[in-house]
């Protein structure tokens, strides 16, 4: 390459994980419509995700949860300005395929889905567009990387309000964290093994002290303080599913956590946003649970 | 020792914060008004520029803002930063508001989404060849006559500026602080 020519890179890993770089601080909102979506954006989203029913209406429901109607993605992307996610089922490379060809700007690889694979991911090199993948452990993020996602979400338990599984999954990921940066040279082996994750990246991790790429979390968060909660435990952004539009005033919400998601460290704040906002979305007791969707992936 | 503020409402803060250390100078993360006092220039990073422009109303940053750039200022714009300086923006939100005070007429992911997101190597005036990372970028259609060009880039539609600099002001339509390139940061402080 020089410079002045026309040639350039795309879908390097670089402005793969640099776009989720530019979404650190910030809150993704799941929708359901362009209305949805809109009202995201007002509040100061910095992504939506656009999806036919929202985690807690997929729970309620039942069936089989696919990729949403090409239709309805386009209309979210001519309605708002800010990057727009979708999600494929975990293994469904022809959907991924697709959401390429939409043109969205993320490839959510959800377990909030129901897997098309239940042994491989999607190898998520050979895409232009980015991928983020959940984990509940420091092996499962470690193994979405080796895979080419470039983002990492704490799963949570989705369509929940619950924050528990989301505090559980950060912890863990942290906890993993902290124990490689201790372990002599010849642990570190064994480690990987434990982990069942890749060798290069146990020893990168190991060095660094942090994941290669952005650790944001999701499931179940559904208040400001929740926010607060997860970023104070090391999230670097969140995703908020069901917390916002199954409450009772999810303009407010929104603006809230978006608030609250800036200034977590500021817990005077995070009152002030807090005050007076109506009810949060019912949300649910995890160990009631028929299907654990953060079981799913592998 | 100059002290250089990152506007840390959303973003990729961490990294200019990183490029700043390295360089040495005192680092101050701005959220909220009071952070201002004192700063001798001021970064604005890349991130999503509906979402920073919301948080600049709620923090109560905008007004102060607006006055302290008027009175001179020095900012740096990065990507979203270089949308938020911008005298006019192109395919935003109806509503977008920016500081109009870099005098540059901007087209928001005018490179297009992210799939069409590039890396390649831009030659700045007086510092050569330089990694130019470029996320959704904004493309800078036209210039005021007080704004120089210090890069341009060719993305098969002719060369477009893409760092340009207009006294205290300075934006880039890529991403210096993905790199681990510090000139530009260098050349910012050393202006101040």
């Amino acid at each position: 390459m020089t410079a002045g020519d026309f040639s350039s890179l795309v879908g390097s890993a670089r402005v793969k994980r640099g776009l989720a770089d530019m979404l650190r601080g910030g809150v993704i909102m799941d929708v359901v419509n362009p209305e949805q979506a809109r009202i995201a954006e007002d509040a100061g989203a910095v992504a939506v995700m656009a999806l036919e029913r929202v985690p807690s209406d997929i729970r309620r429901d039942g069936g089989v949860a696919r990729m949403s109607d090409p239709e309805m993605i386009k209309a979210i992307q001519e309605t708002v300005t800010i990057p727009v996610m979708a999600k494929a089922r975990i293994g469904h490379f022809a959907e991924a395929q697709i959401l390429q060809s939409l043109d969205v700007d993320y490839i959510d690889e959800s377990e909030v889905l129901t897997p098309a694979d239940e042994v491989n991911h999607i190898d998520k090199w050979p895409f232009t567009v980015p991928f983020v993948c959940g984990a509940t452990n420091l092996g499962e993020a470690l193994r979405r990387i080796s895979e080419g996602a470039c983002m990492i979400r704490s799963k949570g338990e989705a369509g929940t309000g619950n924050v528990v599984e989301a505090v559980r999954h950060l912890r863990t990921i942290f906890s993993q964290l902290r124990r490689l940066q201790t372990a002599d040279q010849e642990e570190l082996y064994a480690l990987a093994k434990d982990l069942q994750a890749p060798l290069a990246l146990v020893f990168e991790v190991a060095a660094t002290g942090t994941l290669p790429v952005p650790l944001f979390c999701a499931g179940g968060i559904s208040t400001p303080a929740d926010a607060s909660l997860v970023l104070q435990l090391g999230a670097e952004a969140v995703f908020v599913g069901s917390g916002i539009f199954k409450s009772e005033d999810p303009e407010r919400m929104a603006r809230a956590i978006v608030e609250a998601t800036t200034h977590f460290r500021d817990p005077a704040i995070v009152a002030k946003v807090s005050t007076g906002l109506g009810a949060a979305m019912k949300g649910a007791e995890t160990s009631t649970l028929d299907q654990r969707l953060a079981e799913r992936g592998w | 020792m100059p002290v250089v503020g990152v506007l840390a409402l959303q973003g990729d803060v961490r990294e200019h914060c990183a490029a700043l250390e390295k360089i040495g100078v005192e680092v101050r993360e701005v959220r909220v008004p009071a952070a201002l006092e004192g700063v001798d220039g001021l970064i604005f990073p890349g991130g999503e520029s509906t979402a920073i422009a919301h948080l600049l109303n709620t923090s109560g940053l905008r007004e102060g803002l607006a006055s302290s750039i008027g009175d001179g200022l020095p900012v740096f714009g990065t990507c979203a930063g270089l949308i938020l300086l911008s005298s006019k923006i192109l395919d935003g939100r109806d509503d977008q508001w920016s500081f109009s005070a870099l005098d540059v007429t901007v087209r928001r992911n005018g490179y297009g989404r992210q799939i069409a997101s590039f890396e390649t190597v831009v030659d700045i005036n007086d510092l050569g060849e330089f990694p130019g990372v470029f996320i959704r970028a904004p493309k800078i259609e036209s210039i005021g006559q007080t704004v120089s060009v210090l890069a341009t880039h060719d993305h098969g539609d002719g060369e477009h500026p893409v760092l340009v600099r207009q006294a205290n002001l300075w934006g880039c339509s890529f991403h210096p602080e993905l790199t681990i390139d510090t000139r530009l940061h260098e050349a910012f402080v050393a202006s101040l």
